[in-house]
């Protein structure tokens, strides 16, 4: 089996700042890390390699930097790290970056193999769309799978593959024909640590790096910020809507329970959530 | 005509001509017939864009066995519906609903669509999106329009762990897509003499092309669903321990509402993730939020800033939670809490002391 993990280097937004006075993003000190559901996929791949065997092929669209990003990946395991990478591609939306990341797939399998999974993650800290994933398995024509929080059963011989899928509602049991694109949940796996071994690999090993050169059918109008039919117009931080509230007050908790409860009865509340 | 053709081609490399794009369209999400409570509240958004566009707005239903909910989008809002029911449509599958969200969007040319955020609504909008192709935003919590001629949707989305809030736009496409989070629009009130055509879809694919089977769906009835929402009593650190809870869902019971956390409680372990409120919770725009024992950090106030109705109890008068409060008391709330509750049930006239069953659950 042939399984490609896409994973992408981001900025722990939840370590980022805004900065009072200029009402702007404060980068400065942010860490680098690899997109956490990326790794739940990365995590997947590897226990379906060390039990069914497979090759697993890791790839990225970004900056020279996420070269680190991949590495980290090899020293958990991954046979291959792909950084994809060209001025070219900068300014990325969600459909630009699924056309790259799906011509990367190709390439992939030409390289290596016929692709069995794709993995990704649900959904990255910075871009936060979830689109990533669809946008490849719709280019590539795979079967989709998101959200899923279990794989339940991977079947080469059939080439069926049975998840189940985290809902807000509940879960919902999915088997399906592979090829597939599969995006990882947290609830997916718990993230192993990196082996010795796979330090001393990683240490050593030299990504494998494709530019706008190694692609020569790529159609130019689809790339980058040109191929991005999405822009970013106005951005702002959200004030705290402040109210002037009214203090509840009362010699006994009683007298306050009441006060409050006549307020809550005093508009047309009651009828709009059908209270009696 | 060819030459013709040519030049609007040549012309639409400059100044794109969307002008056989109109209306909106909502595509409505439903489990075994039963519809999202976030379809109704695109509805209710979606009237609001229509009309600012001088257009029609469009509902999409999708399903089997579910030609109620057509007539239950027209009650909400939508000028005209199109169904598509058939046996292979049971239950969702990205190939199959796509297809038909496809033939319908080239047939109507809807000039907006929208889908909720759920894991439903993004799995089908990002495939769609990509096989149109156009520009789809994510997960938005405000939606507007430019008025004509420009007729941009203003698609806004909390940005960077929703520290920041981003408009996007989608100028050299249509239709712009987007996806809506739950809870934040609101619903028209249901009108059931809205009787409006339903235009009625084949389904193209035949079971043998389908690829996947839905084998089970273990519903999770008893998880709360904060989002929707009506009325969320929330604890925090305050609290003490988990056994306080049991308090604020008397409380909640007595009101028909459910128990939600800040994260404190939540790390502490005194209640699940999936009650908490805030950045990595759950934004939720309730219309009676109850704040108990809870400081009101910018973290957690992210999530619950936008509900109605506010109240908050807390020991502390300075907490900044009393900020965005409309309802502020202070005080301890071991003893103004239970007080509530009575209070609240001698109203309804619910029996005083621990109630057998709940009254309300989840009214969503
Ligand atoms: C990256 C990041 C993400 C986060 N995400 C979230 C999130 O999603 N949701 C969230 O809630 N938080 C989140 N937080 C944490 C947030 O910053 C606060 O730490 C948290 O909200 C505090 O919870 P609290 O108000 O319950 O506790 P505290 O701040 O400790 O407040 C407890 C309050 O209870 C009051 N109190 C105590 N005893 C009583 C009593 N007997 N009667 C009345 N009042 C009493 C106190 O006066 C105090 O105001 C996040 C933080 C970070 C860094
Ligand atoms: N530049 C990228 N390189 C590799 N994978 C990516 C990239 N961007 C997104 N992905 C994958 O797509 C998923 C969803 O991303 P997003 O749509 O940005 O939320 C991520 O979790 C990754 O698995």
């Amino acid at each position: 089996m042939h399984i490609v993990v896409c994973i992408k280097q981001v900025p722990d937004s939840r370590e980022i700042r805004i900065d009072p006075k200029t009402n702007t993003l404060i980068r400065q000190g942010v860490p680098s890390i690899v997109n956490f559901y990326d790794k739940h996929g990365l995590e997947e791949a590897l226990r379906i390699k060390d039990e069914l065997g497979a090759r697993v092929t890791v790839i990225t669209m970004g900056p020279p930097p996420a070269e680190k990003a991949l590495k980290e990946c090899i020293s958990l395991g991954a046979d291959e790290g792909v950084l994809v990478t060209d001025r070219a591609f900068a300014g990325a939306d969600t459909l630009a970056t699924s056309y790259v990341l799906a011509k990367a797939i190709r390439k992939a399998e030409e390289t290596w193999g016929p692709v069995d999974i794709v993995f990704c993650g649900k959904q990255t800290l910075d871009g936060d769309t979830g689109q990533v994933g669809p946008g490849i398995a719709c280019r590539l024509d795979l079967e989709q799978l998101t959200y899923v929080g279990k794989v339940r059963k991977v079947d080469p011989q059939a080439r069926r593959i049975t998840v189940e899928r985290h809902l807000e509602d509940g879960i919902e049991v999915v088997e399906t024909s592979m090829p597939v694109l599969v995006t990882a949940l947290k609830e997916l796996n718990k993230i192993r640590r990196a082996s010795l071994p796979g330090m001393i690999r990683a240490a050593r090993y030299k990504p494998i790096v494709w530019t706008t050169a190694d692609f020569p059918d790529l159609d130019r109008s689809q790339i980058g910020l040109k191929g991005s039919p999405t822009i970013v117009g106005k951005t702002w931080v959200p004030e705290v809507r402040k109210v002037d509230g009214e203090r509840i007050a009362g010699d006994t908790p009683q007298q306050i329970a009441e006060q409050l409860v006549e307020r809550l009865w005093s508009g047309d509340l009651p009828t709009r959530l059908g209270w009696n | 005509m060819a030459e013709q053709e040519q030049q609007t081609v040549e012309k639409k490399e400059k100044e794109p001509d969307f002008s056989d794009y109109r209306g909106v369209m909502i595509v409505v999400e439903q489990r075994y017939g039963k519809a999202k409570a976030v379809s109704w509240q695109l509805l209710g958004k979606g009237r609001e864009l229509a009309d600012k566009l001088e257009t029609k707005l469009y509902a999409l239903v999708i399903g089997h066995e579910v030609e109620h909910l057509a007539k239950e989008a027209g009650y909400y809002g939508a000028d005209e519906v199109y169904l598509c029911d058939a046996p292979e449509l049971k239950d969702y599958r990205t190939r199959p609903y796509s297809r038909v969200c496809l033939k319908v969007i080239h047939q109507v040319k809807p000039e907006i669509v929208l889908f909720g955020a759920t894991g439903t609504g993004r799995d089908l909008a990002g495939a769609i999106a990509t096989h149109l192709p156009t520009g789809l935003t994510a997960d938005t919590t405000e939606l507007d329009v430019e008025p004509p001629p420009s007729r941009l949707l203003l698609a806004s989305r909390p940005a960077f762990s929703e520290k920041m809030m981003a408009t996007i736009l989608c100028k050299r496409y249509r239709p712009q897509m987007a996806t809506a989070r739950a809870g934040v629009f609101q619903a028209l009130p249901r009108d059931e003499s809205r009787e409006v055509p339903i235009i009625r879809v084949e389904n193209d694919m035949k079971e043998e092309e389908i690829a996947a089977r839905v084998l089970e769906f273990i519903s999770e009835t008893g998880k709360v669903n904060l989002e929707e929402a009506e009325i969320i009593v929330a604890g925090g650190r305050g609290l003490g321990g988990p056994e306080a809870f049991g308090m604020l869902k008397e409380l909640a019971d007595a009101l028909g509402g459910v128990v939600g956390a800040s994260r404190a409680a939540v790390d502490a372990g005194w209640i699940s993730h999936d009650h908490q409120v805030g950045q990595t919770g759950h934004t939720v725009r309730p219309k009676l939020y109850f704040a108990i024992g809870i400081s009101g950090a910018v973290q957690h106030t992210v999530g619950m800033s936008n509900s109605e109705v506010i109240v908050a109890i807390n020991k502390d008068e300075n907490a900044p939670i009393f900020q965005i409060a409309h309802y502020g008391i202070v005080g301890d709330l071991f003893k103004i809490v239970p007080a509530i509750t009575e209070a609240v049930k001698k109203k309804r006239g619910l029996p005083i002391g621990p109630l057998a069953s709940t009254t309300g659950g989840n009214r969503a």
